[in-house]
């Protein structure tokens, strides 16, 4: 956005040095300013981190009712369809141990963690194949580790599935919008042939707001900055034994699991 | 020379209405499929890529197998293969045709298919996939086409043809290698996962598209009476057996690294396709069975020369090396690359009715377009007394 912008006061800029007068730039100043993405406010309430991570401590999380709650919470704000065939978008869901941790960690799991239900969502990866294999970089990680998308600019090849080890991403085969009950008119639908997935709630993020499912998990999810030794995930990291998902792929994950 | 299609004979014509009326069921299926999205096929969440990207896979390899002929020729001055090259070429160009309108077929959102080009992503494989079988399609067309010509006024092709000719050669390998790089460098894909994908690519079509190229060479020889000569035959199917012997021995490399290794993620895909996952047994597993039954038979058939210089045996050889070899390229590869799934649990993939109809329609536009360019060639031989 602030590219647009930046790029137009540069030529108003060489414009301005042709003219030699310094006028023109103000005027520039003031026609970019009414620019879309000029009144982007990177101060205020924005919430900002040099590496986004989350840390679930699956302790914490006992019932059906957790669970769904915390699901709910993320695609109802995000208006994510629920279709009840294989064709199905999901951006968080639940699964037993032995599908979330496929590494097959230990073949005698107290029988409390193997039947466990375990949060799934997008890792976030540090290293992500999603955004090397999509050819349009219509999925991008920003500097702040989150891998976002961008719907308008997606082909719908599907690269980034095949290429994500996590099955983090789901694809629009029909049109979303029917099965959706009640539209969350500020967040965006999406139409049919994109993929989509979790956003780590960057247009909460933006507004001073922590991720939806943070919020419904009543302190069981945790959200901060990897780089900050004060962040809570920092210090949930520092005092407990954690794990992530398929760590011998090299794509370094952001979500954490307290077990 | 394009108007050498103007004048052919009824039954010419009628073939292509004949492939046209496919070929419009197919689109027709195709529009059904744009007015309600790829939920038609039978791909889902787990299986995001099904019979599209895997005949995309396929036909790859039978454009790049156009160089078998190519290399004999320029860089071995083998002679008897001249005749037939130009067929082998203008195959390439309508292979490459229907990889492009496969890949169309699968996009999501196929109206933006120019956002490749407009943000050029250098990281991506698809996008390095797009510049090569572009590059290969105009190689193909301008070698085929300058050579064709020269033929046509009896004179040599001119000097500078070379030049592409040559750099044809190293682009089929190019082409094929960088499609199976789409698949090699993906992390969490067990069955793709491997250093070998390409080498295998390479060898299963350098068997099936000389294979595919000599059965419509023997069919056409039956309806106009072109004869490629023995000789070549003879030379292109052992070239034929070579490389199926090497994708054969390349396979089961892949076998016994799985199983000796006991590493689970590297089993699960075999086994899932050879005898079902957590016994669950798909029915892909009749399939895989039959194209290791077919590919062993046609090796039978073709490495004891008493059969394979036999013309009564091979098109039966060569017809069931081609079944094989798509089973394993064109069914196996993609769905034991997905299942089982990144949960270790099994998603059923089949095809649906719709999703077939679009893929024969494609394979009928392939073979228009191949029958008109084959037609044009072989009237200009007529003409120039090379038939
Ligand atoms: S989990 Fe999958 S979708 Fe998310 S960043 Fe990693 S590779 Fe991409
Ligand atoms: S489906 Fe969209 S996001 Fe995924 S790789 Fe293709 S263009 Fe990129
Ligand atoms: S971080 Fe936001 S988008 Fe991601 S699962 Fe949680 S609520 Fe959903």
């Amino acid at each position: 956005m602030s590219t647009t912008r930046r790029q137009f006061l540069k030529i108003a800029g060489l414009a301005a040095f042709g003219l030699g007068t310094s006028s023109a730039l103000d005027a520039a100043e003031a026609v970019a300013k009414d620019m879309p993405g000029a009144k982007y406010d990177v101060g205020g309430k924005h919430l900002a981190a040099k590496r986004w991570a989350m840390v679930i401590d699956t302790r914490k999380l006992e019932s059906r009712e957790d669970y769904d709650r915390i699901i709910h919470a993320c695609h109802s704000v995000h208006n994510v369809p629920s279709i009840p065939t294989k064709q199905e978008i999901k951006w968080i869901w639940t699964d037993k141990y032995d599908r979330v941790f496929t590494d097959d960690m230990s073949q005698h799991l107290s029988p409390a963690v193997r039947e466990k239900d375990y949060l799934l969502l997008c890792n976030h990866c540090e290293n992500p194949p999603c955004v090397r294999v999509c050819p349009t970089k219509a999925t991008f990680k920003r500097a702040d580790g989150i891998v976002v998308m961008d719907y308008h600019r997606c082909i719908g090849c599907r690269f980034c599935m095949a290429g994500c080890p996590y099955g983090a991403r789901s694809f629009n085969f029909g049109d979303p919008r029917p099965y959706l009950k009640d539209v969350n008119p500020a967040f965006p639908t999406r139409m049919r042939g994109v993929v989509e997935k979790c956003t780590f709630c960057s247009e909460r993020l933006e507004v001073g707001l922590l991720p939806a499912c943070v919020e419904a998990s009543n302190g069981a999810i945790l959200f901060g900055d990897l780089d900050d030794p004060n962040s809570p995930v920092r210090k949930a990291l520092a005092e407990n034994f954690s794990i992530r998902r398929k760590p011998s792929i090299g794509t370094q994950p952001g979500v954490y699991y307290i077990v | 020379m394009i108007e050498k299609v103007l004048k052919g004979s009824p039954a010419f014509y009628i073939w292509l209405l004949f492939l046209g009326s496919i070929a419009g069921l197919g689109v027709f299926a195709y529009i059904f499929q744009l007015q309600y999205g790829l939920t038609i096929t039978g791909m889902s969440r787990d299986v995001s890529w099904g019979l599209y990207i895997s005949q995309f896979t396929y036909f790859v390899g039978v454009a790049a197998s156009a160089v078998m002929l190519v290399l004999p020729a320029y860089f071995h001055h083998y002679k008897k293969f001249k005749k037939m090259i130009i067929l082998g070429e203008f195959m390439a160009i309508s292979a490459v045709l229907m990889c492009m309108l496969f890949i169309v077929t699968d996009m999501g959102q196929p109206q933006r298919m120019l956002n490749v080009i407009l943000h050029p992503t250098p990281n991506s494989i698809m996008f390095y996939d797009m510049m090569v079988l572009m590059g290969y399609l105009f190689i193909n067309a301008l070698v085929g086409w300058v050579t064709l010509e020269a033929e046509r006024h009896d004179v040599d092709p001119p000097k500078w043809i070379k030049f592409f000719i040559y750099l044809s050669v190293v682009w089929a390998f190019s082409i094929h290698t960088v499609t199976a790089f789409l698949y090699a460098g993906l992390p969490g894909r067990h069955y793709w996962l491997t250093a070998i994908m390409a080498a295998r690519f390479l060898s299963s079509a350098f068997a099936s598209g000389p294979a595919i190229l000599l059965l419509l060479v023997m069919a056409l020889r039956r309806l106009t009476g072109f004869d490629p000569g023995r000789e070549a035959i003879q030379t292109l199917t052992k070239i034929i057996t070579y490389a199926m012997a090497i994708n054969v021995f390349f396979f089961l490399l892949e076998v016994f690294t799985a199983f000796y290794s006991g590493m689970p993620g590297h089993q699960h895909p075999l086994t899932f396709l050879f005898v079902g996952h957590d016994g669950h047994a798909s029915w892909v597993v009749g399939w895989m069975w039959t194209a290791a039954v077919l590919a062993i038979l046609s090796l039978c058939l073709l490495i004891p020369p008493q059969f394979r210089d036999n013309e009564r045996v091979l098109p039966w050889a060569l017809g069931i090396l081609v079944i094989a070899s798509w089973i394993d390229k064109g069914l196996g590869l993609l769905i034991g690359g997905f299942t089982p799934n990144p949960f270790e649990t099994v998603t059923e993939y089949a095809p649906t009715f719709p999703e077939i109809l679009v893929t024969v329609g494609v394979y009928a536009i392939g073979l228009m377009v191949l029958s008109v360019l084959w037609k044009i060639a072989l009237d200009v031989k007529k003409e120039a007394g090379t038939f």
